[in-house]
């Protein structure tokens, strides 16, 4: 289908344009449709990702395994997307509505502000993700559910924030960190211990990737660093200067650091 | 019952590009000039927010002139446009040349369906990637669409502009060059001093990663004509 250039009248927001025009093009979490309990496809599903502020702003990290069943699904996927500039997002779910919703959720932001002139406030992006995650309510009863984290730097408070979601789309904000998938709880009982808000950076990036192997250690669903194939966690940093992805070898060096340290004490 | 008149088709048509060209005639100019690193785009502007340029796409820019509720509504539409395209396919498949001809079709229609033909000409610009040509269209109230080389002008005074141009203009220009070749284009149109603060420039950059676009701050335009006045020519 060609998309056709005609006189709308849509507002600022891509997901609003979409539903109202080309309904077609919609990922599946956000059409209007009823919820059965019956025929689920077992599909692919993203397992840990996390969040935590430290002293420049807010550092988000993944594993990057999915999950069908009990079978490796996939050892390369991506659960933390830079949303923005000063924005990313992280999901854990259904593997395909999660990239969906991410790529979604980047095109909206652009669109408005490219409209606009000017962005949306971390506050704005946080509700309008918000709005997005309760469009997968139906889907979410039949088992296809699909949470994100969201973090950024709020240029106007002048720190980083982190907003965790649940399936009918509540927003809450968390003051610390959080963490979320099927390891989610064993990441956020590691960084409880070890957590401080006044982390430098290359702490922040430690207890991150601390945590991620807390939760591969402890959920058969959430995938170690793999030394074998070079595939290591994703992390991210948001600060004043932006967006940063930290290089695999960086990520790489601290792993390798963590698996040392513990050798010693295996526990 | 009085007959209606009869008005001939040539003379309708000739009627509404009339009155097009007259409302354009009112509105000030703009010029986007290729250099060395991409496409600069100037337009005389004393509104600090109400813009003449905007960003449409990662390498695509626009520009209109003439009536701003008009050309602003072209540019939403074109954005509008250009997300979902590349939404619904990929993002290297959203060209500057399906979003103006696009626009041709829009504005074409308008101009012989509708009375009011649109008071607007706009740009729809391009920056290649890599050693690809850059992409410069201009399209006129009419949906009349022209594929042009170098530099294009649009406005009140675009043929004055695309006079002045096709002497002084050269190709490989850098930066700083072709900002002042804009800035003495306007001047010379306008016949009276152009101040930085009037002027709102944007390039669409070939060596930045993902969004090409910039905007300049009035800060970083004054500086660059100042250090032209330093340097002279």
């Amino acid at each position: 289908m060609e998309p056709h250039f005609k006189w709308s009248e849509a507002g600022p927001s891509f997901f609003d344009f979409l539903r109202q025009q080309e309904p077609v093009l919609l990922p599946h979490f956000a059409m209007e449709g009823q919820a059965s309990r019956e025929g689920v496809l077992p599909v692919p599903a993203g397992t840990t990702v996390l969040a935590l502020r430290y002293r420049d702003g807010v550092t988000m990290a993944g594993d990057r395994q999915a999950t069908e069943g009990h079978q490796v699904a996939s050892r390369r996927i991506e659960k933390v997307y830079a949303a923005d500039d000063y924005s990313a997002i992280a999901i854990a779910g259904a593997a395909g509505p999660c990239i969906e919703m991410a790529r979604l959720f980047q095109t909206e932001l652009a669109h408005y502000e490219k409209l606009e002139g000017m962005g949306l406030s971390l506050e704005g992006k946080a509700n309008k993700l918000a709005q997005m995650v309760r469009g997968n309510l139906p889907l979410a009863m039949q088992g296809l559910v699909v949470v994100p984290i969201f973090a950024g730097y709020d240029l106007k408070r002048d720190e980083g924030r982190i907003y965790k979601y649940d399936v009918v789309g509540g927003r809450y904000e968390e003051a610390e960190y959080y963490a979320i998938g099927s390891g989610g709880k064993d990441a956020r009982a590691s960084m409880k211990k070890l957590y401080r808000p006044d982390l430098a950076e290359d702490e922040a990036v430690h207890l991150a990737l601390e945590a991620l192997y807390d939760a591969a250690d402890e959920d058969i669903g959430t995938g170690g660093p793999d030394f074998v194939r070079r595939i290591f966690p994703n992390v991210k940093l948001v600060t004043r200067a932006g967006i940063q992805e930290i290089s695999d070898d960086r990520v790489a060096a601290v792993c390798e650091a963590i698996v040392n340290a513990r050798r010693s004490t295996p526990s | 019952m009085p007959l209606p008149y009869y008005v001939s088709p040539e003379q309708m048509m000739q009627d509404k590009a009339e009155y097009a060209r007259k409302g354009i005639a009112k509105g000030k100019s703009i010029i986007a000039l290729e250099f060395s690193g991409g496409v600069l785009i100037v337009a005389e502007n004393p509104s600090a927010s109400l813009n003449k340029i905007s960003e449409i796409y990662d390498r695509i820019a626009f520009a209109g002139a003439g009536r701003y509720s008009e050309f602003e509504r072209l540019r939403k539409e074109g954005i509008r446009y250009a997300d979902l395209k590349g939404y619904a396919y990929g993002r290297e498949d959203v060209t500057a040349k399906s979003l103006a001809s696009a626009y041709s079709q829009v504005i074409g229609n308008i101009f012989s369906m509708e009375i009011k033909p649109l008071e607007v000409e706009i740009l729809v610009l391009e920056v290649g990637e890599g050693s690809a040509p850059n992409e410069l269209y201009r399209i006129a109230f009419d949906g009349s669409i022209a594929d042009e080389r170098g530099y294009a002008t649009i406005g009140g005074q675009a043929e004055e502009l695309k006079l002045f141009l096709r002497d002084k203009y050269a190709d490989g220009l850098d930066l700083e060059r072709a900002l002042r070749l804009a800035t003495r284009a306007l001047e010379a149109a306008a016949s009276q001093k152009v101040k930085a603060a009037t002027l709102e420039v944007a390039v669409l950059e070939r060596d930045r990663a993902a969004r090409k676009f910039r905007r300049f701050g009035l800060a970083e335009v004054r500086d660059l004509l100042e250090r032209e006045g330093n340097g002279g020519a």
